[in-house]
Order: structure tokens, then sequence, then C-alpha cells
């Protein structure tokens, strides 16, 4: 063995080395600063963990862009929506005076408030553009309820890193981060466009959360639930959008 | 084959002159008699490389991942097969351009009687994890690149054949689709240089920051990504333009691959050294 090739050799052990010891750090520092996605697992796994931690990184207090009133679409598109069936129907003919939103799980004051009480809540309004992952996209004024806000009344304990939340659509069900949930634009939103939030669009509750993209934006909420781990609920891989093969964290 | 020394005849030596004063060595430990500064053409074993180790993996990495973007791009694609321009659009408002081609969408119009099914989910994840490869691969190979001296060795043009007669020339014979002479396989002509040059450092970096325009969390930290793009959708139509540039791209490289002689060279960028019965002239 010549010279060169031996001190070549020593020197790509050395690499090699060198970054394994470098990754397994880097894994652990990301686990604890919470920068590994509940969907991390699987072929894909090191590409989502690398976009949402890089993202995790960047977007720390990054506020979605905003725009004028004079943008707000003439013709935004509500997007096809599974029969919401009879139960909804019901909910709805009595304009919604029923429906509540129950907070629960890790917090001190677990609640159930309904419309009228969220309604009294301190509330702002906010005009983002919804982008869905198929391309499309408009822009529309919301207003609602901070989701932080909701969060500080229940006394959400300390050791809360997500917020699980579902719709009235049996299978349909999201959760985001800290990062995400007490946000100031994350919204629990009843109103749109200077009125009611209508049925198409998530009436009479959807959470907006305008840094990431269309499907976290879940409509007819009817649940949060905090939470320090994601393991426990459904599949454990964060929400229903990689059991249906879509990617948790959609910042992208 | 063609002669390697061959090439310092060839209005190069202002270039080759200059890498020799600050171009780091690519072997400091190997003595290169009569070294003209390229990784390729010296009479050392080692120096002949017509691509180097770093040039060759990443050219395959590139090549993967690129196709995997391509693949999951066009999925991606099918669930809206409708361009926009400015900063929203969506069915119920006017396109730009509509491509003719079934959606895997019930609510988009295609006048198609049926919808494909639903691929977005695995295209997504396998876009941005191959779009990460890209992207690091890029990274390493251009900052070698500038290390090593790669640009300025073998994709810089010399100054003398960017004049408008040996351009014209270059383009001409490419268009007769002339197969190029033996020098030829141990480095770049003009054309080539300037077109790798383009993709490099003009379509690819475009190709990622259109396609970040469209990131809503990257937007939120730089919203000036897609601000001067002049809105969202201008951004997912430029990132399909773009892409389309680069699959046209690669349509002519491998059309010219075949033409230069396919096995040559593709054994050239896996080993690094071109076949033995390489070129018929």
């Amino acid at each position: 063995m010549s010279n060169l090739s031996r001190r070549k050799l020593i020197t790509a052990g050395l690499a090699t080395a060198a970054g394994a010891s470098g990754l397994a750090v880097a894994a652990k520092l990301a686990a604890r600063y919470g920068l590994i996605p509940p969907d991390a697992g699987g072929p894909f796994g090191a590409g989502e963990t690398l976009t949402y931690a890089a993202q995790r990184l960047l977007t720390r207090h990054s506020l979605a862009r905003e725009f004028a009133p004079s943008q707000i679409s003439k013709a935004p598109f509500a997007n096809a929506v599974y029969p919401l069936g009879e139960g909804f129907q019901r909910f709805q003919e009595g304009a919604f005076v029923d429906w509540r939103l129950a907070v629960d799980g890790m917090a001190a004051r677990p609640a159930v408030f309904s419309l009228a009480q969220l309604k009294s809540f301190p509330w702002r309004t906010q005009i983002t553009e919804i982008a869905c992952e198929e391309g499309w996209s408009y822009i529309a004024e919301w207003k609602g309820v901070p989701l932080s806000h909701l969060l500080d009344l229940v006394g959400a304990l300390p050791q809360v890193r997500y917020v699980v939340y579902r719709s009235f659509q049996p299978d349909w069900w999201e959760s985001i981060d800290m990062g995400d949930a007490l946000h100031p634009q994350t919204l629990v939103t009843y109103g749109m466009n200077g009125g009611e939030l209508p049925v198409g669009f998530g009436g009479p509750l959807r959470l907006r959360v305008p840094r990431q993209l269309g499907y976290k934006s879940v409509k007819y909420i009817t649940r949060l639930t905090l939470t320090d781990s994601l393991k426990r609920f459904g599949k454990g891989l964060g929400s229903a959008a990689p059991e249906g093969g879509y990617a948790w964290y959609a910042g992208i | 084959m063609g002669n390697p020394h061959k090439m310092q005849t060839t209005g190069q030596t202002a270039v080759t002159g200059r890498e020799t004063n600050d171009a780091p060595p690519i072997l400091p430990s190997v003595p290169l008699p009569g070294r003209n500064g390229r990784a390729m053409g010296t009479k050392s074993s080692m120096a002949e490389m017509r691509h180097s180790a770093l040039v060759r993996i990443t050219h395959w990495i590139t090549t993967l991942s690129f196709l995997a973007l391509l693949v999951t791009g066009v999925e991606i694609l099918i669930s809206h097969p409708r361009f926009y321009w400015g900063e929203t659009g969506n069915v119920r408002t006017p396109p730009l351009f509509t491509l003719r081609i079934p959606a895997s969408r019930a609510t988009v119009p295609t006048g198609y009687g049926y919808v494909l099914p639903d691929q977005n989910g695995w295209s997504r994840y396998l876009h941005f994890e191959a779009a990460w490869v890209a992207v690091l691969t890029g990274l390493l190979y251009v900052g070698f690149g500038v290390f090593q001296g790669h640009f300025r060795q073998n994709l810089l043009p010399a100054s003398s054949d960017l004049s408008p007669k040996r351009l014209a020339n270059a383009i001409a014979r490419h268009l007769r689709f002339r197969r190029p002479s033996g020098e030829e396989a141990w480095s770049y002509n003009v054309i080539q240089r300037l077109t790798y040059l383009l993709v490099i450092f003009v379509f690819f970096p475009l190709v990622v920051w259109t396609g970040l325009a469209m990131s809503p969390g990257f937007t939120s930290v730089v919203p000036a990504t897609v601000t001067v793009l002049g809105g969202r959708q201008t951004a997912r139509t430029l990132h399909f333009f773009v892409s389309g540039f680069l699959v046209l791209f690669l349509l002519v490289h491998v059309f010219m691959v075949f033409l230069a002689g396919f096995r040559s060279r593709v054994w050239a960028m896996i080993t690094g050294r071109p076949a033995k019965r390489m070129e018929r002239t």
C-alpha cells in the first residue's frame, strides 16, 4: 500500500467517524429542541426532518405575509368537502348556537366554549393568503380569537408541546407545535371578509395556521387537546395527514 | 484518442497561465511533468482524469435527485394543471394558461370525464427530500469547484472563444451535429461551457428560489423571496418554466452525449477516464 492511499484511507476513516458522530450529536440536539417531526420515520424522514428543523430554526417569530384590503380575493375557492351529514345540518339550522369547542388535555382548567363565548373574547383580524398544496390560493380577511388566548384561559401546562385539533368530520384531525400554537396569527376563526365564516370555508369554526398550507387549517373544529407527545394519537404520526401519505409539517 | 497537450494551442493559454499562478494544485504531492494546470490531460496516471471524483459523484447524485424532482413535480402539477400570474389564483379565477391534461382533483375543470389518482402525498415528501439532496450536492459542487479551480479551469470560456465569429462557428458546428473532435473528449467547448455555467449559476438557483417562494414558512421569514417575483402564483408559474428549461437542457445534454459516443462519455463520467475505444474520429 502506497503512502498516498494509506493517507487517503486514514483521512477517509477519520472523516467518516467525524461525520457519524456529528450526525449523532445533531440528532440529539434536534430531538432536545423539538426539531424532529412526528412523521420522521420512513424513507422520507430525512428530508422531512431537514425541512421542519430548518424552518423551525428560521421561523421562530416570523409573521406570515399580510395583505391590503384591496388584495382580498373577489373569487375565493372553498374546495370540496365530504358531506357533513345530518348532525351538522342540525347545528346549521340552529345557526350554530349549540356548537361547542372543547379544550382538554394538559390544562389546569379544561373548558368547553360556545361560539358566543368565543366571540366575546379579544379578537383580531388578519388578511392572509391560504394556499392549497395543490397549487391554488386566495386571500381573505379572517377574524377570530388567537389560539394563544385560549391556551392562557385554560391554563396550558408548561410541558405542553403540541395542540391536537379535531374536525366535526370524524377522520380529520391535525396537530401543531407550540411555535405555531402560540403564534399571534394562529386564530380560532369564526369570521371571514367582514361576515360570518361560511360553511364552505370552514364555518362555524376553523383553525387558521397561516404559516402552513391550507390542509393544516382544519374546518369545523370541535376539540383541542393539549399534549406533550403525539404518540398516543392515531398511529402516532402527528395527524391524519401522514396517515394518508401527506407530510405532517406543511410549511413548504 | 486526442492528444491532451494539443489544448495548449487552442487559445486557452491565457486561462491556463492564470491558473498556474493562483489555482491550488489538485494533487500537490504528485509532480506533474508538463502540467498545464488541468485535472485532465497530463501523463501522470492520477491526472489522466477526464472528470474529478467530486464532479463525477455530484453529477450522478444530481441526476438521481433531478429525476426524482421531475417525476414528483409532474405528479404535483397534475393536481392543478392551471397557471396564474400575480398573488392568487384558483378554479374560480381566469388562468394564464391551462395544460390540456387530466387532473388528479375533481374540482379542476379539465374536459376529461375522469380523475387521476391522487399522488401528491409521497410526491411532495420526495420532492422536498430530493430538493435537499440537490441543493446540498450543488453547494458541495460549487464550493469545491471554486476551491479546486474547476470553474476557471474547465468551465470558464477563454475570452478568445467568445468573439462573435468563433461563437457563430461553434454554434454552426453544433447545429450540423458534428461529432466532436478527439480533443473535445478532454475538455469542454465554448457552447458546453456557457450552457453548463448557465444551468449551474442561473437555472438551478432560479428553480430553488421560485420553489422557496411558494413556501408559506420560508416567505414568512424572507417575504422578498416572493414579493420580488410579483406573487405566489407568479412564482409557481416561473417554477414551471424554469423546470421546463432544465428538462430541455437534460434532453439536449443526453442527445449530445449520444452524439459524442454514449459509452465513452458515460464511462468517463463514472470512472473518470474515457473508454479505451473511444472516438471513431
